[in-house]
This record gives structure tokens, sequence and C-alpha cells, in this order.
């Protein structure tokens, strides 16, 4: 029997040992299951499936060109209407006249809460229900409007509080140096805007790259094929992952250099804040 | 009281006021800021305007060129009657410098930027002749070497020269000062007041909102003491400030120019509770997220 005391001293670990043990348990943990799904994986048969070499090949010439081109034009399209779109509705949400507050809130939160699903079959089947009307530049006209009426719906709110949350001063310097209404709020409030809502806006654009893969939903032509259409056409036709998993590494080959740009563009203006 | 006549205005012919001020007066809701202030003033004046916190100073200052909108009475300058609705006020705001006590310098643009945007939008300077004016100015105020410097790499001190050379880009007949140092870090102060001295011994016709007394003193034509939203007393500092006849003008110069100076005999300010009423209604009325009511509704 030892005394209490010695006891305590011999049980307990001091906090920083008890963190040391917590980290090797979590180590071990993580080997032992590395260890089994190394073992219990049929790793012949994951390549075969999301790695075929053929199919690699097949991917890659078969129009993977054609269909990021297109990924990238549906996305950029959309998400510059939606910035110009966005960017309106954000001063009529800002706006002293009563009515353009309201339009610009209900248009705000109907397109929210649609899923840009149902507004690109809307636009999709426009030409049907207007016979005669044609919406410019064919499908991408179709699919800029569609994803882009949506994406300003988001972008709206994203810049409105852009705006607000330029400082009342700065308006304030402006409108006293005798600078118009409107001329303060181009040169000075909605540059400053913009800066600050940069990182949200880079997000949003990232969001309007993978929901491109929508298009798909008013029926696309082999030539229009967006990444996730190509991708998956091929994987049906050949009963394999493959295709699905190169036009998957697309998507981050356009949104990778994209989160890293904007990083760099932001260090780089971070000394004009 | 109120419409006391100064020794100054006296001496100057009364057609030459650049500034004319008739019973003004601003409410912010339910509180009453400004209450019938009258007063004039003259080219080439230096008047100070000096008094408690919550004695709506500023609120007289930011009314003069319409960043508040006055509740009633008018406000002539250069005879153009601000307060008229039919009246362009971007072009008389163009020909009247603000300084703020925040500076307020456009955080996106260089200090060169800062100088010539206004002068290009309201003035159509072309570039060139806009950086001309603007590096001149600059130099003024003895930053021409900061002129590619972003406003977040100066001090307190540069970005108010800065923010007084932008204004006076404009060329403008009069300087509007509201609290021009009172942000600053006391080591600062003295650069800007510098600055202002320059430009009151230069002949520039100058509002300022300030508590450097000192200045006030050496530098102003005219003091106005304001507490309450009235004028109380106004005259040469030396009188105003040397030789205050109000009570309360000298319970605050008491507590401005000695603050461990205890007074005797009044341990409640009688005006306390009304200072803070006012203090409040005009924060409430700045800080407000949107720009102010009456700035609304002329943005868009």
């Amino acid at each position: 029997m030892t005394s209490p005391a010695a006891a305590g001293r011999v049980r307990r670990l001091s906090p920083r040992k008890r963190a040391q043990r917590v980290r090797w348990v979590q180590y071990a943990v993580l080997v032992v299951a590395v260890v089994v799904l190394v073992s219990v994986a049929d790793l012949p048969q994951i390549q075969k499936v999301f790695f075929r070499g053929d199919l690699i090949v097949d991917t890659l010439t078969q129009g993977l060109g054609r269909a990021l081109f297109n990924t990238v034009a549906y996305a950029l399209g959309a998400f510059v209407l939606g910035l110009v779109l966005g960017t309106i509705l954000a001063l009529m949400r800002l706006s002293s006249v009563g009515p353009y507050r309201w339009i610009a809130t209900v248009y705000i939160e109907f397109f929210r809460g649609l899923p840009a699903i149902i507004v690109l079959l809307a636009f999709g089947l426009l030409p049907l229900a207007f016979p005669g009307l044609e919406i410019p530049f064919g499908i991408y006209g179709t699919v800029w409007s569609a994803l882009g009426i949506v994406a300003a719906a988001y972008m709206a709110e994203t810049i409105r509080a852009g705006i607000q949350a330029v400082p009342k001063g700065q308006v304030e310097a402006a409108r006293s140096l005798g600078m118009p209404a409107g001329a303060a709020t181009r040169k000075i409030v909605l540059p400053q805007a913009f800066r600050i809502v940069t990182p949200p806006l880079t997000n949003e654009l990232i969001l309007v790259v993978k929901d491109s893969s929508l298009a798909y939903i008013i029926g696309l032509s082999s030539t229009s094929f967006d990444l996730t259409k190509y991708g998956r056409d091929l994987a049906n036709t050949n009963a394999n992952l493959t295709p699905l998993v190169i036009a998957g590494l697309c998507y981050l080959l356009i949104t990778l250099p994209l989160t890293f740009a904007v990083r760099r563009m932001e260090a780089k203006t971070a000394r004009a804040r | 009281m109120t419409t006391h006549p100064s020794p100054t205005r006296t001496s100057s012919p009364p057609g030459d006021a650049v500034v004319e001020i008739t019973d003004l007066r601003k409410s912010f809701g339910s509180v009453e800021v400004l209450t019938n202030i009258t007063t004039a003033i003259s080219q080439g004046e230096v008047v100070c305007v000096i008094g408690p916190s919550g004695s709506g100073k500023s609120t007289l200052l930011r009314c003069i060129n319409l960043l508040e909108q006055p509740t009633g009475g008018t406000v002539l300058v250069d005879g153009i009657d601000v307060t008229d609705p039919d009246c362009d006020i971007d072009r008389v705001r163009s020909r009247m410098g603000m300084v703020f006590q925040q500076f307020n310098l456009f955080s996106h643009l260089t200090v060169l930027d800062n100088c010539t945007v206004a002068q290009q939008v309201v003035h159509r300077r072309d570039k060139s002749q806009a950086e001309q004016v603007a590096r001149s100015n600059l130099e003024k105020v003895g930053l021409a070497d900061r002129a590619d410097a972003f406003p977040a790499q100066l001090s307190g001190g540069q970005q108010q020269r800065v923010a007084i050379a932008r204004a006076l880009s404009m060329e403008p007949d009069l300087m509007l000062f509201d609290e021009p140092t009172s942000a600053l870090d006391p080591e600062l102060v003295g650069d800007v007041l510098a600055v202002m001295r320059r430009l009151a011994s230069e002949g520039m016709t100058m509002i300022v909102v300030t508590h450097e007394m000192a200045f006030a003193r050496e530098v102003a034509d005219r003091v106005i003491f304001m507490d309450g939203g009235v004028i109380v007393e106004e005259g040469h500092p030396d009188r105003v400030i040397g030789d205050p006849q109000h009570h309360r003008t000298r319970t605050f110069l008491k507590r401005v120019l000695d603050p461990t100076h205890v007074d005797p005999d009044a341990d409640v300010e009688p005006g306390d509770d009304r200072r803070a009423q006012i203090k409040e209604a005009e924060l409430s009325a700045r800080g407000e997220p949107r720009v102010s009511s009456d700035m609304r509704d002329q943005r868009f």
C-alpha cells in the first residue's frame, strides 16, 4: 500500500505528457486505418475503375479541351452578368426610392429561393413558350442569363454589405469636395466596396463554375458539352468512372489557380487599405 | 446674447460676408441641437468656434456645407442660400473646403489621386493640370515627397495635412475645419496647426471648430463660444478667452485650461444633461449605417 500522495504522483500524468500520449493514440489510429484500407482495397480494381489508362487517353483526346472551354465560358459569362446585375440590385436596395428597394428585395428573395436548375429549365423552354423569341448567343446566352440571374441575387447581398462597410466619412469627404452623388458612388464608394467583397465574390465565382455543370439540363449538343456532361457521357458509355475523375480534376484546374490569384491580388492591394 | 455683435464684424463692411447665418435651427428627432444661431463670417476672417462637447459646434459647421440639413433658418454662402432646394449645392461645396476630425482620406487612392479626383470630376481639369495643382498644394503642406504613398502608410498628422491639401486643390474661398487635431497624437498636432496658421496668414477665410485654445487665441480674429446649441459669447479672442464675460464661458475655459481645477460652487454643471442629450443626438444621427438622411436623398 502506497500513501495517497505517492499514488497520485505515480498515476497522474502531467498535462503535457497526457497531450503527448493522446497524440500517439491519434497517430496509431491513423496508421491502423490506412493499413486496413490498403489491405482490404482491391488496388488493381480501383485503378481499373478510376484511372484506366486507355480511357484517360480517350477522355483527353475526344474533346476535353472543348468541354473545358465551355465550362469556363458558361461560368465567366454568368459571373460577369451576375456582377453587373448584382451591383445594380445592390444600389437599388440602398436607393432612397422605395419601389426600387422593394423590387430589388423581391428579386433577391425570389431567385435565392429557387433551385438554379429550375431557372435553367425555364430559360431553356422560353423559346418554346414564346414562339419567335430567340435568346442571343444561342445556348451560351441561355446559360449565361439563367445562371447570371441566379448569381446576381446572391452577389447583390454581398455587394450591398460591401457598400455599407465603406465608412460614411468617405462619402461625406467626396460630397464636401463638390462631387455629385453619382460620381462619389462610382469613384469612391464602389472601388472600396469591391475591394472589401473580393473574397466573398471569389467564392461566388467558384460556385458559378460548379453550377455551370447544370447546363446539361437544357439539352446540349456535343460541341456545347460542359465538363460534367462530357465526363458523364463517356463514363456511361464505358461503364467506368475514369472520365468523371478527369472532369473533376479539370474543375480543380480552374478553381485552384483562381483562389491563388485572388489571394495574391489581395496581398498586393492590402497596402491600399 | 445669441446675436451678440462682435467687434471684428462691425469693423468689416457687411457686404463682403462670405457666410451669413440667420436664425439657424437644427433638430435631430426631438432634440434641438442648434437654436436660432445668427452670425456672419467676413472675407479673410478666421473664426474659431469653441465650446464643450455637445454644444452643437460641429453641427453648425456641417450645416454650412449642408452635410446636415438645417431644420430652419437660412445659411448664405457667397450670397447663395444653401438651404434653398434650388441651390446647386455641389457647386457651392466645391468652393468650400472641409477638413474632418477623422481625416477621411480616400483609402483606395494615393495621396496624389486623393488631391486630383475631385478636381477632375468637379472642375473638369485634365489629369496633368489637376496633378500640377495637387503637387503645389502638397508642397505647401510639406508632403510633396509622399505623393505616391497610400493614406494607410502615413501618420495621422500627415494624413490630416493631405486632407488640407486635398481641400485646397479645389481652390476654395472658405475652409471649414471640424476639430482637425482632436484625433491626433499630441506630438503631431503642431505640424497641422502650423499649416493652418500659414493658411490664415495668407488671408484664407476659415471657420475652425477646435479645442486648441492657444491656437484660437493666436490665430483667430474672432472666437465664438457655444454651449447648449446657442452662441453664448463671441468676440475678439483676447476678450472671449482672455476676459470672458459669461459664467458658462468662464467655467468651460477653467475646465479646458486647467483640467485639475475644481469649481467649488458647481458640483453639477446645469447644462450637462442638455449637452449629453445633444451629443447623443448628433452621434446617433451620424452613426446610422446609411448615409445621413439628407445625404441619402441626393445619393442616386
